[in-house]
């Protein structure tokens, strides 16, 4: 359904489903402890760890926990469909979504789509979203646990001329209306806008469920459809690497020149004497 | 080579905010014999412009329309776009405000925003952006490919410069705040007691480790041990998730970076997540019972013990001390 079929806001008369999409992406571990951590200087990549399996960033996770207490409360048919940019071993995250109660999976693979900034990014996936046609919310993480810039939500939505809301703690959708309430540095807000519109969802929200083993046969059944930029109308020259707008210089890991020193003492005091004996010498007080 | 800059201002209660002041000082910095231009939006707007002129600035865009006094992203991303005057580079603070008018803003001009800078700087005349990312494990530097370049950068990644006193410059008055797809609802804003915890000299904060909201009880004593006009209290994310201690207190990179002359973790494992939010800190000391806890790889002091049996008497010290 799109906009111009609805009410100005207020209930139509024939409720029709709605179409809901979860922007989901792959990524390194982020549980991968630092000493794992490496990175190719000449690539400007990070190595993969060994023993660590890419996995979906956790924000996406709670924009799909987000998307299906919705469409739960709602009790309609509301369709959620998992969209993700990235090489094949991203299908694990679709289907993990697809696991959590999605009905469809959308993986964006070509060759073309690689090396791009958010800009780019967000411009493969307001594209699939188009082409998906019938879209009333697109659900995505405050920011991929990667690369943390926290703005591909924003630029989908720029891109479709859509409104959204970032960092929420709480989205409800009915009636044509997106309501959220979002954090702020020091505080929440509230906040209404009509539908289609985009969210970003934050931790604030809440754990994303485990899907049961019941449920993960049923996604392995799912279906999961690939696009390429062809299907998508794009031009390679506007995507990828050749499309970014923000150019990676240089990625490396800072140098900690941090030597801890263990305070020793035997008894509580002694160690609480010892420490403030340093921080005195320290000149912090 | 001269650019021009602008700074997306910020008012606290009709005062320029103090990360305002700190990227009017950077650009100074940067214009190479360009002009430093702000925009200060809201109540109180006009009469900031003499204080940011003395911060750095050439020319100020004001308008003191109350309607731009809570930010709601269309109406300040159009006034913002209506001072985009031959401009190069804008900057503006990795706030609530930053967070969502950066990418809006640079959608709008088909150019790049990079998020979260720690720095902004000259690489023989070409501006590079330096961030963090994978959870600040790394650094990242960037170039921008398009103009204006749009950047959102941490409190206090820079220094002011000294007050121009006595300064002035141009002001053009932007038209009042016009219409948004966004109604704000409401605004629950939470109760400040005392210090902000991105203002205070020391900050002592808690962890999953602490087992419960009851131990934050004596990360309190400490932080009052340490004087209630220097240090607040801060807490992980785990532990805000679980309900232990409000959100605006949370120090990580999905909460506030803070950088204090001190900052005291207690049982606070020290995962990437956090060490985002407390790495700028001076001095970072740790609690933790576990002697491998990451924590102590990013600490210069650290106390391996449970922190119930330490707390008490590092109260009592730091009270004899201060």
């Amino acid at each position: 359904m799109g906009p111009e079929e609805r009410g100005a806001g207020g209930p139509t008369d024939v409720e029709e489903a709605m179409h809901f999409v979860v922007c989901a992406k792959q990524i390194p571990d982020p549980e991968t402890p630092p000493s794992a951590f490496k990175i190719d200087e000449t690539s400007n990549k990070v190595v993969p760890a060994q023993g660590f399996q890419p996995v979906l960033s956790q924000f996406d996770g709670i924009a799909a926990e987000a998307a299906l207490r919705i469409k739960e409360a709602a009790g309609d048919d509301t369709k959620i469909t998992v969209l993700s940019m990235g090489a094949e071993s991203a299908q694990a995250a679709i289907k993990q979504v697809l696991a959590m109660g999605a009905d469809e999976g959308v993986l964006l693979q070509d060759a073309a789509f690689e090396g791009g900034d958010s800009h780019a990014t967000a411009k493969v996936l307001a594209a699939a979203i188009e082409k998906l046609g019938d879209v009333d919310a697109v659900f995505c993480g405050r920011q991929a646990a990667d690369w943390d810039m926290g703005q591909v939500g924003l630029l989908i939505a720029e891109a479709l001329g859509w409104p959204a809301a970032i960092l929420a703690k709480d989205v409800q959708i009915a009636d044509g209306t997106m309501t959220t309430t979002r954090v702020l540095a020091n505080g929440f807000e509230t906040v209404a806008q009509p539908i289609p519109a985009v969210v970003t969802v934050s931790n604030e929200f809440g754990e994303p469920r485990y899907p049961k083993l019941q449920q993960i046969m049923q996604a392995a059944k799912k279906t999961v459809t690939t696009m390429t930029h062809d299907e998508l109308g794009l031009d390679p020259s506007e995507i990828g690497a050749a499309g970014a707008r923000l150019k990676l210089e240089r990625l490396y890991v800072p140098i900690s020149n941090t030597q801890v020193e263990i305070i020793e003492g035997e008894t509580p005091e002694d160690l609480a004497k010892n420490l403030v004996a340093k921080l005195v010498a320290d000149k912090l007080f | 080579m001269a650019r021009n800059i602008l700074v997306v201002g910020e008012l606290v209660e009709g005062a320029l905010s103090p990360t305002t002041a700190e990227l009017l000082g950077q650009s100074t910095r940067l214009v190479d014999g360009g002009l430093v231009a702000v925009a200060l939006l809201g109540s109180g707007a006009s009469g900031a412009a003499s204080a940011a002129f003395e911060a750095g600035a050439d020319k100020a865009f004001t308008s003191d329309d109350a309607g731009y006094d809570q930010y709601n992203s269309d109406q300040w991303v159009n006034a913002v776009e209506a001072a985009l005057d031959d401009v190069d580079a804008v900057l503006m603070a990795q706030s609530s405000v930053g967070r969502d008018m950066g990418p809006r803003l640079a959608a709008r001009q088909n150019t790049a925003a990079a998020m979260d800078c720690v720095d902004v700087s000259d690489d023989d005349g070409t501006l590079k952006a330096t961030r963090p990312a994978y959870g600040g494990n790394a650094l990242a530097e960037y170039s921008f490919a398009a103009s204006p370049a749009v950047a959102t950068v941490r409190a206090k990644a820079f220094e002011p410069i000294t007050s121009r006193s006595g300064a002035s410059g141009e002001v053009v008055e932007l038209s009042g705040a016009g219409e948004s797809r966004t109604t704000i609802q409401g605004r629950e804003l939470a109760e400040v007691t005392g210090l902000l915890i991105t203002d205070a000299k020391v900050v002592v904060s808690g962890g999953r480790g602490l087992g419960g909201p009851e131990g934050f009880e004596q990360v309190e004593a400490l932080a009052t041990a340490f004087g209630t006009s220097r240090a607040a209290v801060g807490a992980s994310r785990a532990a805000c998730d679980l309900g232990w201690y409000p959100v605006s207190q949370q120090v990580g990179l999905t909460g506030k970076v803070v950088t204090p002359d001190l900052y005291v973790a207690i049982a606070i494992s020290g995962a990437s997540q956090h060490m985002a939010g407390c790495s700028g800190s001076k001095m970072i000391i740790a609690i933790n019972r576990d002697p491998d806890a990451n924590i102590f790889q990013n600490s210069r002091y650290g106390i391996v013990a449970d922190y119930k049996a330490v707390l008490p008497a590092l109260i009592e010290a730091v009270k004899a001390a201060s």
